[in-house]
């Protein structure tokens, strides 16, 4: 234990997602001997986070103003809207460039271990968007494991049923590698969601 | 497939030990408590990824070390492979194949095949079926590794659909107003269905398979004082002959729909592969309750010799590790069981008195003291 100031900025670096006891006391004792201006621009980056980073009031991606810069970009197309759970989903498929289409963030998966049901997650906004008839293809990108897999069931039973067409992202192969590498989890369902060529 | 080599450092009782192995039979001598079982608990922890006496990782660890590791080379068709596994207890283990790391400590499972008869398994016979549905389930996932992804999955929506139970069946007992939000069941039951009916289907064909290896291994061991048979019993009503596995899964759901209201009244599920049971009959009667210690005993030995044999017949060729086991058995019996498992291409006995292990077996002598284990003839 250290004294007073520098035992409180290790316990809240401790209390950050990934950062263990160890690195929270180097990462507090790198703050203690950089910079001051290195410090105060941290400071001001985390308070600034806080005050001026909202959520965009369409999608729920991270935004800094009223609408985020996707839903604000004219060129992009309102036919095709792909759910995903977080916004770091949408930073991830914007990465491959791949997708003109917009996006809707739920804030999460259904996840009854953690009492999240779908009134916790923004489906009623969802409704809401699809219910304006612009949109033709539902794209449902949650997470392929037992929470996102549920939860892209819960949304294709309500979906279906406006004559929207839904689609699941492919679980598979990673691009580049060895099939011999892929675990025989991956592999199983490779080969179950094998087509024709 | 033979164990090569084997090196301890922390674990259990061991600061290090290093004992090297040939094919064929093996013994391991000691007095009780000196550490026999921890060598082939470690063996054990290589082949499965987890102990057969404990459910933590923690009482592995030697005390006062931080971690654990084990090293074992493992000769296969003429190749042989370095498997190394660091146990943190609390974190996740480290593991290296062939000297590189790999990515998950799960990519080693398969590098060893072990089939492993301890006394904890009297429980196959006497314990609750959860004991014998992983028993099963450890050897479909032996044969087939695809059903671990399986299994987990289905784990997995077993404990969120039996969460969502749960909350409803409180909210309704404490009077809140919305009596709990059921809407996703019905997404819980259709995953529930598709999982358990690939689970129920690979264990159908697995009980189809080892049936006659059991009755084999029983007759072999106990010498024809009755016939064991096994069945599966599942949770659910199925038509005869097992159905395919889509028949599974709406056999499934219409269970669920069947069972919906007590499971809502009850807050837990009460249909799947979860509640199914292993029966093991002796002749007429079921060995649960009426086999006597001994019966017992021989009845647990033939599940894992079955389990051994079923492998074999695959064209795997499993190390087979038999823990302070002769001294169970009368001396008919152990003639018997050494007649059946001196075939195998490494065996690793374990036993107190040398003289308790038949003539045939005795290869390699290893002695045990505390804490030390030496080639000693």
């Amino acid at each position: 234990m250290y004294e007073g100031t520098i035992q409180d900025l290790i316990d809240e670096l401790g209390r950050l997602p990934g950062v263990g006891p160890k690195s929270a006391q180097r990462i507090a004792f790198h703050i203690l001997s950089a910079d001051p201006a290195d410090v105060t621009r941290l400071a001001n980056a985390l308070r600034k986070v806080k005050d001026l980073v909202r959520f965009c009031t369409v999608c729920f991606n991270v935004a800094e103003s009223e609408q985020c810069r996707i839903c604000r970009d004219a060129r992009r197309t309102d036919e095709v809207l792909c759910v995903v759970e977080e916004p770091k989903d949408v930073v991830a498929i914007e990465r491959t460039g791949e997708f003109r289409g917009r996006y809707h963030v739920l804030g999460g998966a259904i996840n009854p271990l953690e009492g999240i049901g779908p009134d916790n997650l923004r489906i009623r906004e969802l409704m809401q968007r699809l219910g304006s008839g612009a949109v033709r293809e539902l794209i449902l990108a949650t997470d392929p494991n037992t929470e996102g897999e549920a939860t892209a069931t819960y949304l294709a039973l309500m979906v279906k049923p406006m004559g929207i067409a839904v689609t699941r992202l492919a679980s598979g192969l990673p691009v580049g590698g060895d099939l011999e590498y892929a675990d025989e989890i991956t592999l199983g369902r490779a080969f179950e969601g094998r087509r024709a060529v | 497939m033979y164990v090569r080599r084997l090196e301890l450092v922390n674990f259990r009782s061991y600061e290090r030990v290093e004992l090297e192995f040939d094919p064929g039979a093996s013994v391991l001598v000691g007095p009780n408590g000196v550490g026999k079982t921890n060598l082939v608990e470690a063996l054990g922890y290589v082949a499965t990824l987890g102990s057969h006496r404990v459910a933590t990782d923690a009482p592995l660890v030697r005390a006062g070390a931080a971690s654990a590791v084990i090293r074992c080379e493992i000769v296969h068709d003429g190749r042989e492979l370095l498997v190394e596994l660091e146990i943190v207890p609390g974190k996740a283990n480290r593991a290296r194949l062939g000297r590189s790391p790999v990515r998950r400590a799960r990519e080693v499972l398969g590098a060893l095949r072990l089939v492993l008869f301890a006394p904890e398994d009297l429980e196959l016979v006497r314990g609750d079926p959860a004991e014998r549905r992983r028993y099963l389930d450890d050897l479909l996932v032996a044969r087939l590794p695809r059903f671990g992804g399986v299994r987990a999955d289905y784990d997995r929506v077993v404990k969120q659909r039996n969460a969502l139970l749960r909350s409803a069946y409180l909210a309704r007992k404490t009077g809140g107003s919305r009596g709990g939000d059921l809407s996703t069941l019905d997404v819980w039951d259709a995953h529930l269905a598709r999982h358990g009916a690939e689970l129920l289907a690979g264990r159908l064909e697995l009980v189809a398979a080892l049936t006659p290896h059991v009755a084999k291994a029983y007759d072999a061991v106990a010498a024809g004082k009755g016939a064991a048979g096994i069945a599966y019993r599942p949770s659910l009503e199925l038509a005869e002959p097992a159905p395919n596995r889509d028949a599974l899964e709406a056999a499934l759901h219409a269970a669920l729909a069947e069972a919906r209201q007590s499971e809502v009244e009850r807050g837990v599920t009460l249909v799947g592969p979860h509640r199914d049971d292993l029966t093991l009959s002796l002749g007429p009667l079921p060995a649960k309750g009426y086999a006597s210690h001994g019966e017992s005993w021989s009845y647990a030995l033939a599940l894992r010799l079955a389990a051994y044999d079923l492998l074999r017949a695959d064209g795997i060729e499993p190390v087979l590790a038999l823990d302070d086991v002769f001294a169970e058995l009368d001396a008919g019996r152990r003639e018997r069981l050494a007649d059946l498992v001196s075939g195998a291409s490494q065996l690793l006995v374990t036993c107190a008195v040398a003289e308790d292990v038949p003539a045939e077996l005795r290869g390699a002598r290893y002695q045990v003291r505390e804490g030390e284990a030496r080639r000693a003839g």
